[in-house]
C-alpha cells in the first residue's frame, strides 16, 4: 500500500516544441471560428471570459472607488446601481459559471478520459457562439443605458418599477444559460460514453468527477432559470401576472424559482474549482489524493444536497418556520462534503514530497480562503444568525470569499497548471509566485473588512453609507487596488510567455493524468493511438516505472 | 500637527474614535444573537487554525528538499469518518442554536404593542395605533415589546435595525411581522436592506428609543387627532362597506363585529382564522375568500384603497365589537332599503380628500 516514489523532473533545456500541434494544424481566423476542436474552443472561451472578467473587474473598481467616501459623490445613484448590476451579471453568468468548465474543462476533460474530442464537438462550438451572443446582449444592455435590477432580477422591481434594459440583459442571461446547458450535456455524455479502454469511473481524475457533478447541476438547474427569466420578460412586456401581487401573482414565487437555480449555480461555479485543487495538490505533493473515493463522492453529494437548499436565501422573507428549519438543516448537511474535501486535501500533503510552484500557492490560497468562506456560510445557514447577517456586507464578503477567494484562485491555479499543456511554454515562475502572494494579500485586505462591516449592519448595494463605516470601506478599497495588481500581472506575463516562455516539454510537472502523457501542445486528435489505461489515477509509481525505462526525450 | 495633511488627520481621528467591531446591543435579543455569533467566530477560528496547521505543517515538514520521496497512502476510513462526523456534529449544534434564536426573534409575545410600517420607494412610514404618523423614523418605548406589522406598497424592501439584530423582508401584498424589546435609550440606524431601486441607500431612518414617559409625551404631542381605527371607521362609511356589512337581518355581507381572531367558515367548508392578512386580502380579493352562506358579490377594492387606508380599515375591524355605530350612520342617512343608496352615510364633503389616503 505504501511504497516510496521518487520523481525527478525531466531536464527541459533540450526540449523543443513539437512540429505539428492543434495550434498550427490550420491557420486563419476561419479555422478558429469554425473549429470543432475542443482545445481550440477552450482557447476561444478563455479569451472571451478573460475579456469579460476585466470588464466586470472595471465595474468593481468603480464601485470600490465610489465607496471610499460615505457621500454619493463619484456617480449618481442610478449609475452606481447599474455598476453593481453589471458587475454581478458579468461576473456570475459570463465569468464564474463558464470559467473552469468551459476553458480548462473543455481543454483537458476529453484528454483526461482518453478521447479525441467531446461527444458533440459542434454543440461545443455552438455553446461558445451562444456564450458570445449572451455577451453581446449583455454588452448591448450596458451600452444602451444599463440595467439596474441587481443581478438577482428581483420582482416586482424588475417587472414594473425600473425603466432600464431588463429584457436585453435578461435575454443575455437566458442565452448564456443554454451555453452552459450544452457544456454540461457534452461533459456528461463524454464521461459516460467516451472513456478509453480501461478508464473505469474510479480511475478518472477527480477533476472529471467534479466537472461531472457540476454538469448535472447545469442541466437540472439552468432550465429553471431560463423559465423564470421568460416569465419576468412576459410580465414586463405583456403584463402577465405571475409575480406581481396586484395582478394576483406572488412575488415570493420569483425568489423560489430564481434561487432554485442560483443556489445550485454556486456549486456549478465552485465544484470544477475543487477539481482543479485536487489535481494541483496531488501533483505537487507527488501523492495520490487522500481518500480518492470520498473526494469523488463528496462532489456528487454536494451536487445532490445543493439542489435542496435554495430557500436558505429566503429565511427572512416569510417562509414558514418549519420550511426554514428544514432548509437550515439541509444547508448544514451540504457543508459537510466541503469539510471532507478540505481535510482530505490537507491529508494528501502528509508524507508527500511537497514543492511550491505557482499553482500550488494558488491552491493553498484556495484552501485558506475557501475554509473561511465556507464556515461563514454556515453562519448564514444558522437561522437566527442569518436574520442579522443577511442582506449586509457580511454576505457580500462571504460569497466573495467563496467565489473570488475560492473559485478565482482555483481558476488561476488551473490556468497556471495547464498553461504548459495548452501553449507548450512555461509561464515565468518568479513573478507568478509574486502575483499569487499579491492576490492573496489583496484579497484578504479587500474582503475581510466587509465581514466586520456586515456585522455592524452596513447593507449591501448601498451607494451612500453612514460615516462611521468609512474606515473599513477605505481599507477594503485599498485592498481592491492590490487585488487589481494581482490580477493584471498574470494577464501580462502569460501573454509574454506565449512567445518568450521556456519550452515546457510534455510533462513538466511529472503529473499522472493522461493529458500529461501526450505532447504539449497536443495534436488536434490528442492521441496518436487510443490509450489503454491499466493504472489507477494519481499512480506516481506507474509514472516512475514508465519513465524509468525510456530515455527522457522531452517534446 | 500642521505637517500632517488634514485628510489623514481626520482619518486617524475617526479611526481612533469610531472604530467599532460590533454594533451596540440595544434589544433583548441582541445579547443572544451575539452569543451565537461569538460561538460561530470561535469555531471558525478553530477550523481555520486546524486546516492552517495541517496545510502549513505538512507542506513544511514534507517539503521536497527534506522529503524527496513521497509515500503513497490510499486513505483511511477511520480518519475520514472522524472528519465527517465531527464537523457534522458541530454543524448540528449551529443548527439547533440558530433555530432557537430564530424562534426567539420571530415569535412575538402576546402583550406586544402593534405598530404598522408601510414601505415604499424610498421611505418608511410608521403608523402608530393612536394615529401618530412618522416618516423615516420610529419612536418606541423602552422595555416594551413592540410588534411591527409591515407591508410594502411597491417592491420588496427589508426593515433592518442592526442594533436590535432584527430584520424582516417587507413584501408587497403581504403582511410580515417582526418584534423587539428595546433595552437601551438612544437613536439607532434603520436601513432598508433589500435593493429597491434608485434611492435604495436613501431609504434609511432613525429608531428612537425613549423612556416610557418620554414616549407617552411624544405620543400625545404628535397625534394627528384621529386614531387609525377612527380613520378606518370613516373609510368604512365612505367606501360604502356599511351598506352590506352592517349586521342587519337584510344585510348582504357578513357581520364584521368581533370577527377579528375568530374562525370563519368558508364556502368550501374550511375554517380560516381571520387575522390581519385575512381581513386585508378579503377587501382586495373578495372572490377568493367566499364566506359560507353569502353570495360572492363583493367587488374588489384592488387599486382603489392604499396600503395606509387598508391598515386603517384592518385596525378598525380589529376593534369593532358591535354594529351599533354602523347602523347609526345608516339610519341618520335615512334609507328605506339598502340597494337604493350606495355611498350610504355621506361624510362631511370637505374632508373627502382625506378619506382614501395615497
Amino acid at each position: 500500500m505504501s511504497a516510496p516514489t521518487v520523481v525527478k523532473l525531466p531536464p527541459q533545456e533540450g526540449a523543443t516544441l513539437p512540429r505539428r500541434t492543434y495550434l498550427n494544424n490550420e491557420y486563419g481566423l476561419k479555422s478558429w471560428l469554425l473549429t470543432s476542436d475542443h482545445k481550440r474552443i477552450a482557447i476561444l472561451y478563455m479569451i472571451s471570459i478573460t475579456l469579460f472578467f476585466f470588464i466586470g473587474g472595471a465595474f468593481a473598481t468603480l464601485i470600490r472607488l465610489e465607496l471610499l467616501t460615505p457621500m454619493p459623490d463619484l456617480m449618481a445613484s442610478d449609475t452606481y446601481n447599474k455598476m453593481f448590476t453589471m458587475h454581478g451579471i458579468i461576473m456570475v453568468f459570463l465569468f464564474l459559471v463558464p470559467s473552469v468548465p468551459a476553458t480548462i474543462g473543455n481543454f483537458v476533460i476529453p484528454i483526461m478520459v482518453g478521447a479525441k474530442d467531446l461527444a458533440f464537438p459542434k454543440i461545443n462550438l455552438l455553446s461558445w457562439y451562444l456564450y458570445m451572443t449572451a455577451g453581446i446582449f449583455t454588452l448591448a444592455a450596458l451600452i444602451l443605458g444599463g440595467v439596474d435590477t441587481g443581478w438577482t432580477f428581483t420582482t416586482p422591481l424588475s417587472t414594473h418599477y425600473v425603466n432600464t434594459h431588463v429584457i436585453t440583459a435578461g435575454l443575455g442571461v437566458f442565452i448564456a444559460g443554454f451555453s452552459s446547458i450544452f457544456t454540461g450535456l457534452n461533459f456528461i455524455v463524454t464521461v459516460h460514453r467516451m472513456r478509453a479502454p480501461g478508464m473505469t469511473w474510479f480511475r478518472l481524475p477527480l477533476f472529471v468527477w467534479s466537472n461531472y457533478a457540476a454538469s448535472i447541476l447545469m442541466i437540472l438547474g439552468t432550465p429553471v432559470l431560463a423559465i423564470t427569466l421568460v416569465l419576468v420578460i412576459l410580465e414586463r412586456t405583456l403584463g402577465v401576472g405571475v409575480f406581481d401581487p396586484t395582478k394576483g401573482g406572488d412575488p415570493v414565487l420569483f425568489q423560489h424559482l430564481f434561487w432554485f437555480y442560483s443556489h445550485p449555480a454556486v456549486y456549478i461555479m465552485i465544484l470544477p474549482g475543487m477539481g482543479v485543487i485536487s489535481e494541483v495538490i496531488s501533483t505537487f505533493s507527488r501523492k495520490r489524493v487522500f481518500g480518492y473515493t470520498a473526494v469523488a463522492f463528496s462532489s456528487v453529494a454536494i451536487a445532490i444536497f445543493g439542489m435542496f437548499v435554495w430557500a436558505h436565501h429566503m429565511f427572512i422573507m416569510g417562509v414558514s418556520n418549519y420550511a426554514a428549519l428544514v432548509f437550515s438543516l439541509l444547508t448544514m448537511l451540504v457543508a459537510v462534503p466541503s469539510a471532507i474535501k478540505t481535510f482530505n486535501w490537507s491529508a494528501t500533503l502528509y508524507k508527500g514530497s511537497v514543492t511550491f510552484e505557482t499553482p500550488m500557492l494558488y491552491a493553498f490560497g484556495f484552501i485558506g480562503l475557501f475554509t473561511i468562506g465556507g464556515l461563514t456560510g454556515v453562519f448564514l445557514g444558522a437561522l437566527g444568525m442569518d436574520i442579522h447577517l443577511t442582506e449586509t456586507y457580511f454576505i457580500v464578503a462571504h460569497f466573495h470569499f467563496v467565489m473570488v477567494g475560492g473559485m478565482l484562485m482555483a481558476y488561476l491555479a488551473g490556468v497556471h497548471f495547464w498553461w504548459p499543456k495548452m501553449t507548450g511554454r512555461m509561464y515565468p515562475e518568479g513573478i507568478s509566485k509574486l502575483a499569487a502572494v499579491i492576490t492573496f494579500i489583496g484579497f484578504i485586505l479587500t474582503f475581510f473588512p466587509q465581514f466586520v462591516l456586515g456585522y455592524l449592519g452596513m447593507p449591501r448595494r448601498y451607494h451612500a453609507y453612514p460615516p462611521e463605516f468609512q474606515i473599513l470601506n477605505v481599507l477594503s478599497s485599498a485592498g481592491a487596488t492590490v487585488l487589481g495588481v494581482g490580477y493584471l500581472l498574470p494577464m501580462i506575463y502569460m501573454t509574454w510567455s506565449l512567445k518568450y516562455g521556456a519550452i515546457a516539454g510534455s510533462n513538466p510537472w511529472q503529473a499522472t493524468g493522461l493529458e500529461w502523457q501526450i505532447q504539449s501542445p497536443p495534436l488536434t486528435e490528442n492521441f496518436v493511438e487510443t490509450p489503454v489505461v491499466d493504472w489507477e489515477a494519481y499512480d506516481y509509481e506507474w509514472l516512475e516505472r514508465k519513465t524509468e525505462g525510456e530515455v527522457t526525450t522531452v517534446g | 500637527m500642521s505637517h500632517i495633511s488634514p485628510v489623514i488627520w481626520q482619518f486617524l481621528e475617526k479611526w481612533l474614535t469610531n472604530f467599532a467591531l460590533f454594533p451596540p446591543e440595544a434589544s433583548q435579543v441582541a445579547p443572544y444573537a451575539d452569543a451565537l455569533y461569538f460561538f460561530l467566530l470561535l469555531m471558525t477560528l478553530v477550523g481555520v487554525v486546524i486546516v492552517g496547521i495541517l496545510v502549513f505543517g505538512f507542506s513544511f515538514k514534507y517539503r521536497a528538499s527534506v522529503s524527496p520521496v513521497a509515500t503513497q497512502i490510499e486513505g483511511s476510513t477511520l480518519l475520514e469518518a472522524t472528519w465527517t462526523i465531527i464537523p457534522l456534529a458541530v454543524f448540528m449544534v449551529f443548527f439547533v442554536w440558530g433555530a432557537l434564536l430564530y424562534f426567539r426573534i420571530y415569535n412575538p409575545p402576546a402583550n406586544a404593542m402593534n405598530i404598522y410600517i408601510v414601505g415604499k420607494q424610498w421611505m418608511w412610514k410608521a403608523e402608530h395605533p393612536g394615529g401618530q404618523h412618522e416618516i423615516n423614523s420610529l419612536h418606541v418605548p423602552l422595555g416594551q415589546p413592540v410588534r411591527l406589522t409591515m407591508i410594502s406598497q411597491d417592491v420588496f424592501h427589508s426593515f433592518s435595525i442592526p442594533a436590535f439584530r432584527v430584520k424582516r423582508e417587507v413584501i408587497p401584498g403581504r403582511y410580515s411581522t417582526v418584534w423587539f424589546t428595546a433595552t437601551k435609550e438612544g437613536t439607532y440606524h434603520l436601513f432598508c436592506t433589500q435593493y429597491c431601486g434608485t434611492s435604495h441607500s436613501g431609504m434609511i431612518g432613525d429608531i428612537v428609543v425613549q423612556t416610557p414617559e418620554a414616549y407617552r409625551k411624544w405620543t400625545a404631542g404628535s397625534t394627528s387627532g384621529m386614531s387609525l381605527a377612527q380613520n378606518g371607521e370613516r373609510l368604512f362609511a365612505s367606501l360604502g362597506c356599511n351598506a352590506c356589512h352592517n349586521g342587519m337581518a337584510t344585510a348582504r355581507g357578513p357581520n364584521l363585529a368581533g370577527v377579528y381572531n375568530s374562525k370563519i367558515p368558508m364556502a368550501d367548508g374550511s375554517l380560516v382564522l381571520a387575522d390581519e392578512a385575512f381581513l386585508r386580502d378579503s377587501i382586495l380579493n373578495p372572490s377568493q375568500h367566499s364566506i359560507a352562506g353569502y353570495a360572492p358579490i363583493m367587488p374588489t377594492y384592488q387599486g382603489q384603497v392604499s396600503e395606509d387606508a387598508l391598515i386603517d380599515l384592518v385596525e378598525y375591524l380589529k376593534q369593532l365589537n358591535s354594529n351599533y355605530r354602523i347602523q347609526q350612520t345608516l339610519t341618520t342617512a335615512d334609507i328605506p332599503n339598502p340597494p337604493a343608496q350606495q355611498p350610504a352615510a355621506a361624510p362631511q364633503p370637505g374632508s373627502a380628500p382625506h378619506m382614501v389616503k395615497q
